[in-house]
């Protein structure tokens, strides 16, 4: 389905990462925005509020981020397309009702523009450390997909990006943007609202007594309702069966729910699976030069535009470098890593962390690769020259190691003058 | 550049309660924060108080950052939290004199239901709410205590939303002493905080502050002193009066005062009188 | 250690887990128990209510968990050993703060008893799927040491090993259990009270006027602390600060601040992990499991190894930080690995990546209902060495 053309601000603009943000959820048909203030991500919700009455969008300031993302679930159970915008302590107060959202299989978004951390940090710079807890940051086990833009254009577009998957698979969707990106400011164009493709809900259609909440298509995902629509929804964060009722302890308890349904198995193998299954349809990459490959940078976001600073570089000076670009950090490409570490020598994963996704990539090696993580504290984006460092630290070292390396950079060698491990064993 | 045979005379009278190695602050020209902190450092040397018994916690906003430069044990806590912190520090070491400082979206919006029921307990703190009406430090957006029809960057067309009323909410959840007064108010506003701080149980003390950044700006309201000026020129004293009379609106004079002074047992007044009760 | 009056009642008992957590941490002096009643950890709350006022410990239900861990966190720089108990949906609750313990270094402990399922998930069943969160579930970059009892007597023994580390570290501990364990009923031995052992945090003992809050002491990266009203006047903050505890916003801080919060855990992973080898000397598969889990493992093994299956475990009562050197020491002399967790796989990721493909690992998904027998385990295990 196209954009509504109401819904689009078609233009040239020079905005900034998180107004780009907030403009492509408008053209994606988001409605409603619950939202709390936390820098650096006012901006996109400053730019949301000031657009919502034309749109017919809602915009709410909440009491703080807990009321904030439980508005948003309520939203998208009244039939709109809800969204809110954080960042790192925001995202953490969160985490609970992402958890509830993720057992109730609600499509919203989380934008969350990343500063450094942790705890209250530095909340004008940037950071990319909470990558892993947008995988892992609720109890229990679901699967979330989370996208990673490198500039405001693609803000605008992978917002837009974000909530067509959360349309599709009905869970929640991360855009892991940061501070850098969503401070700076570059052109975005905007297109015609023909040229926007919007993935409708799934809304059920068959008759209203046959209705069944968590019954399935192929694609295990299960079409949705509004509420108000005389359904009699009962959804809960418990543990359910199809109809949607908890299961509750059968070990010891007596069946006191008459089930119509055969199958009363709990819906948690699904919530997993419906995003396991579905992995080729969603992972998105940008390759570059792997296919002679002896070193690959795996990069996300931000730090993907320093390293092809760095591989422009390594290049020059003839090493066989690539680069691989995880525009959709969860689910994470398993299967291409563990093809590249057959034939590569090894990775070099820069972050704006201390290691998140250099782990995952170290796992889907298997050991035939070597993997160097070059960290970052945060408050700024890396330098071209410690990731060069790390690349040639890969190409020159035959040896296999036991475990992640992680490169000394300068900002490290400045402030502990040397690295830590040294430091500790004079 | 500066003369530098100048003699080097004491800074500022309250240099032993300030953390002079980062000063200068952050606050801006015509911010009423800076009158909050001295009107709490010029209560602190009336009191008398050993300062090492005393503990400072804010939270997150301009006036979280209070906590930072305040020469005594302090803390910069999460964002709406320093109130549960703050009863975690008094219940560890209930010989503390603990005080939370921070700002009206800290205290009411974020930290709305720790408010009420720290109130409800009667823990024995003192809390000092600078309301600006407005979340200056994340850029002027809308705060629960903004009120109607002001603009802010996430009210763009005027906020509609009914602002709260800090000491109704504060008398209403239980607290033993409620005053407010403007930043301006210097005087009062010491004593006040005097009597809040002496005063066994929950307190609290408002201080209606200028914006200067964001709240007056926006609103082209002049500048931080012209606001300061307003709130004063414009507020009547009106001891006790009902705390449902003291809703902020510009369109009514904004009534000060002391309103709250009552006597309830304290959170550890009450557990202490159970236990030997329950023959512990 | 600050505060006097342990009262440890030494002997043979017979607790539930969750009474023999309130015990271990009755034991290991904590006098401060800030929560949020959530089932199934309302019973160490109980026992510690019958108990705290022999301690002169303090008890308060807060409104929320967000709360009750930021309670703890005030407790603890009063010098008192602090303590919170939740759940899934309230360890999640808790994240926020578990940052700021981590960034200002404040001793605590928090007991999560799972539940199986996200969200609300079956408040009774035992679940097994918060592993990732307790390592992952703030933002920003730290590392996290949690422990995973697997019966009552574990509870009590590792609840005392959480206080300890979490006074030796300045961070907080994370104990995960589950529901099963707490209400299994068993004895337990509590032994006399010079026989325990429980690490104080290092105080500064320099001149005042001298005093900063996070120089660290470069042999071990851990800066001494203080408790409110000794006089040193500290400012501590949550924004990232440098050795006087003032906030400066620059990457260089970032750097000094967070690199050495996260290598004070990582560079000494040798001193704090625990784990517990059966028969993984001749073993040519071994599963690797923790808490609850691991008695169905240990049942697995003894049956199979009757049946001629060279079987082994290793048992992880430290789950983070995670023991890489040990998996990948056992993937070189074995064919497989087998993961059985109660969830959809956590720590089968880091078994996974440990054996660096020189073993095959497999996952198996145990499920809640079935937590106490091992046949799941046992077919799994035949059908790998077959």
């Amino acid at each position: 389905m196209k954009a509504n053309p109401n819904d689009v601000f078609t233009g040239i603009y020079y905005i900034d990462g998180d107004v780009a943000a907030a403009y492509g959820a408008l053209a994606a048909g988001c409605k409603f925005l619950g939202g709390y203030p936390i820098t650096p991500s006012t901006e996109a919700a400053e730019a949301f509020a000031r657009k919502a009455p034309y749109v017919g969008a809602q915009f709410i300031q909440m009491e703080d981020e807990l009321g904030s993302i439980a508005s948003v679930l309520g939203a998208s159970w009244a039939g709109k397309k809800s969204m809110t915008i954080t960042s790192g302590p925001g995202y953490s107060l969160m985490m609970e009702n992402i958890g509830l959202g993720a057992a109730m299989e609600i499509p919203f978004i989380i934008i969350n523009i990343q500063r450094g951390g942790p705890s209250t940090g530095v909340p004008t710079s940037t950071g990319q450390a909470d990558i892993m807890q947008s995988r892992w940051g609720s109890n229990g086990d679901y699967e979330v997909i989370a996208l990673a833009p490198d500039s405001p254009q693609e803000s605008f577009e992978f917002t837009i990006k974000a909530f067509n998957l959360a349309e599709r698979y009905r869970v929640p969707v991360m855009l892991m943007a940061d501070e850098c990106v969503g401070h700076m400011t570059e052109k975005v164009v905007i297109p015609e609202a023909s040229e926007i493709e919007v993935e409708p809900r799934r809304f059920y259609k068959g008759k209203k007594e046959d209705y069944i909440p968590y019954k399935r298509d192929k694609d295990l995902v299960s079409p949705l309702v509004r509420a108000g629509e005389g359904y009699k929804l009962y959804i809960t964060g418990l543990t359910h069966d199809e109809k949607g009722y908890p299961i509750l302890n059968n070990k010891s308890l007596p069946d006191i729910t008459k089930a119509t349904v055969k199958n009363k198995k709990s819906t948690n193998q699904f919530l997993v699976d419906k995003i396991r299954k579905n992995k080729d349809d969603i992972i998105e990459l940008q390759e570059q030069d792997l296919e002679d490959a002896e070193v690959v940078i795996v990069s996300y976001g931000i730090t993907s535009r320093v390293a092809y600073r760095a591989y422009e570089q390594a290049k020059k000076q003839g090493i066989k470098v690539g680069m691989l670009r995880l525009v959709t950090v969860w689910p994470f490409p398993d299967e291409k890593i563990t093809e590249l570490a057959k034939s590569v020598k090894g990775f070099v994963v820069p972050e704006i962390n201390y290691g998140q996704i250099v782990f995952e990539v170290d796992r889907c090696s298997h050991g035939q690769a070597n993997t160097i993580l070059v960290p970052h504290g945060g408050a700024s984006v890396h330098k071209p020259e410690d990731i060069l460092g790390a690349i040639k630290q890969i190409a020159t070292d035959d040896k296999k190691y036991d475990n992640v390396i992680e490169y000394t950079t300068s900002l490290e060698k400045l402030i502990f003058k040397g690295s830590l491990t040294e430091i500790i064993n004079k | 550049m500066a003369n530098t045979n100048i003699k080097k005379e004491k800074l500022h009278p309250m240099e032993n309660l300030l953390r002079m190695d980062r000063i200068p602050h952050i606050w801006c020209p015509g911010c009423g924060i800076g009158n909050a902190v001295s009107a709490f450092a010029e209560a602190l040397d009336k009191l008398e108080l050993n300062l090492d018994q005393l503990c400072v916690v804010s939270g997150i906003g301009c006036t979280g950052r209070v906590a930072g430069y305040i020469k005594v044990d302090s803390f910069h806590t999460t964002h709406g939290r320093a109130i549960p912190y703050a009863t975690g520090i008094k219940l560890g070491n209930p010989k503390m004199k603990v005080v939370v400082i921070s700002g009206d979206g800290d205290l009411v919006s974020i930290g709305g239901n720790h408010f009420v029921h720290a109130a409800r307990r009667n823990i024995d703190l003192t809390v000092i709410c600078v309301n600006n009406f407005i979340y200056a430090m994340t850029g002027g957006q809308v705060a629960p205590t903004t009120p109607t029809p002001a603009y802010t960057t996430t009210s763009p067309f005027g906020n509609f939303e009914t602002p709260s009323n800090v000491p109704q909410l504060a008398e209403a959840s239980g607290a033993v002493y409620v005053a407010r007064w403007t930043a301006l108010h210097m005087r009062r506003l010491t004593y006040s905080i005097i009597d809040a701080m002496q005063k066994p149980g929950f307190s609290v003390v408002e201080v209606i502050s200028p914006c200067a950044m964001y709240y007056s700006r926006i609103n082209r309201l002049g500048d931080g002193l012209d606001m300061m000026k307003f709130y004063y020129d414009n507020s009547v004293i009106k001891h006790g009066e009902p705390t449902d009379n003291l809703e902020i609106d510009y369109q009514k004079e904004i009534i000060v005062g002391k309103f709250v002074d009552r006597e309830r047992p304290t959170f550890s007044d009450a557990l202490q009188n159970w236990l030997k009760g329950k023959g512990g | 250690m600050k505060n006097s009056n342990i009262s440890v009642q030494s002997g043979t008992h017979t607790l539930t887990g969750c009474q023999a957590c309130a015990e271990g941490a009755l034991s290991a002096g904590c006098s401060f128990l800030g929560y949020y009643p959530i089932h199934p950890s309302f019973d160490i709350v109980e026992r510690y209510a019958e108990r705290f006022s022999d301690v002169d410990g303090v008890l308060i239900q807060m409104e929320d968990e967000v709360s009750a861990l930021a309670a703890v966190l005030g407790a603890s720089w009063t010098g008192k050993r602090a303590m919170t108990v939740t759940t899934g949906t309230g360890f999640a609750q808790m994240a926020e703060h578990i940052g700021l313990g981590i960034m200002l270094e404040t001793p605590c402990v928090i007991v999560d008893v799972q539940r199986d399922g996200p969200s609300e998930g079956i408040p009774c069943n035992p679940g097994a799927s918060d592993i990732m969160q307790a390592r992952w579930g703030s933002h920003g970059d730290y590392e996290i040491i949690a422990l995973s009892p697997n019966s009552p007597q574990d509870m009590y023994d590792l609840t005392i090993k959480a206080f300890s580390l979490s006074e030796k570290y300045r961070t907080p501990v994370v104990i995960v259990t589950d529901t099963d364990i707490c209400n299994k009923k068993e004895k337990i031995n509590i032994p006399d009270s010079k026989d325990i052992k429980v690490s104080t945090r290092k105080y500064y003992k320099g001149k005042k006027e001298n005093y900063l809050p996070f120089q660290y002491d470069t042999k071990d990266l851990i800066p001494p602390m203080v408790d409110v009203m000794d006089g040193y006047r500290f400012h501590v903050t949550g924004l990232t600060h440098d050795e006087r505890g003032y906030p400066v916003m620059n990457d260089e801080c970032q750097e000094l601040n967070v690199h050495r919060i996260v290598q004070k855990i990582r560079l000494f992973v040798d001193d704090i992990i625990d784990i517990e080898e059966e028969k993984t000397d001749d073993a040519e598969v071994v599963i690797v499991s923790y808490g609850t889990t691991s008695n169905d493992a240990l049942n697995a093994v003894k049956q199979v190894r009757k049946e001629g299956i060279k079987a082994g475990n290793l048992r992880l009562k430290t789950v983070w930080p995670f023991p890489e050197k040990k998996i990948l020491e056992l993937a070189k002399k074995i064919d497989n690995f087998i993961v059985p967790e109660i969830n959809y796989g956590q720590i089968y990721l880091e078994v996974e990546r440990c054996a660096r493909g020189e073993a095959k690992t497999h996952f198996l998904h145990h499920d809640s209902k079935k937590v106490g027998t091992a046949e799941d385990i046992i077919k799994l295990l035949k059908k790998v060495t077959k």
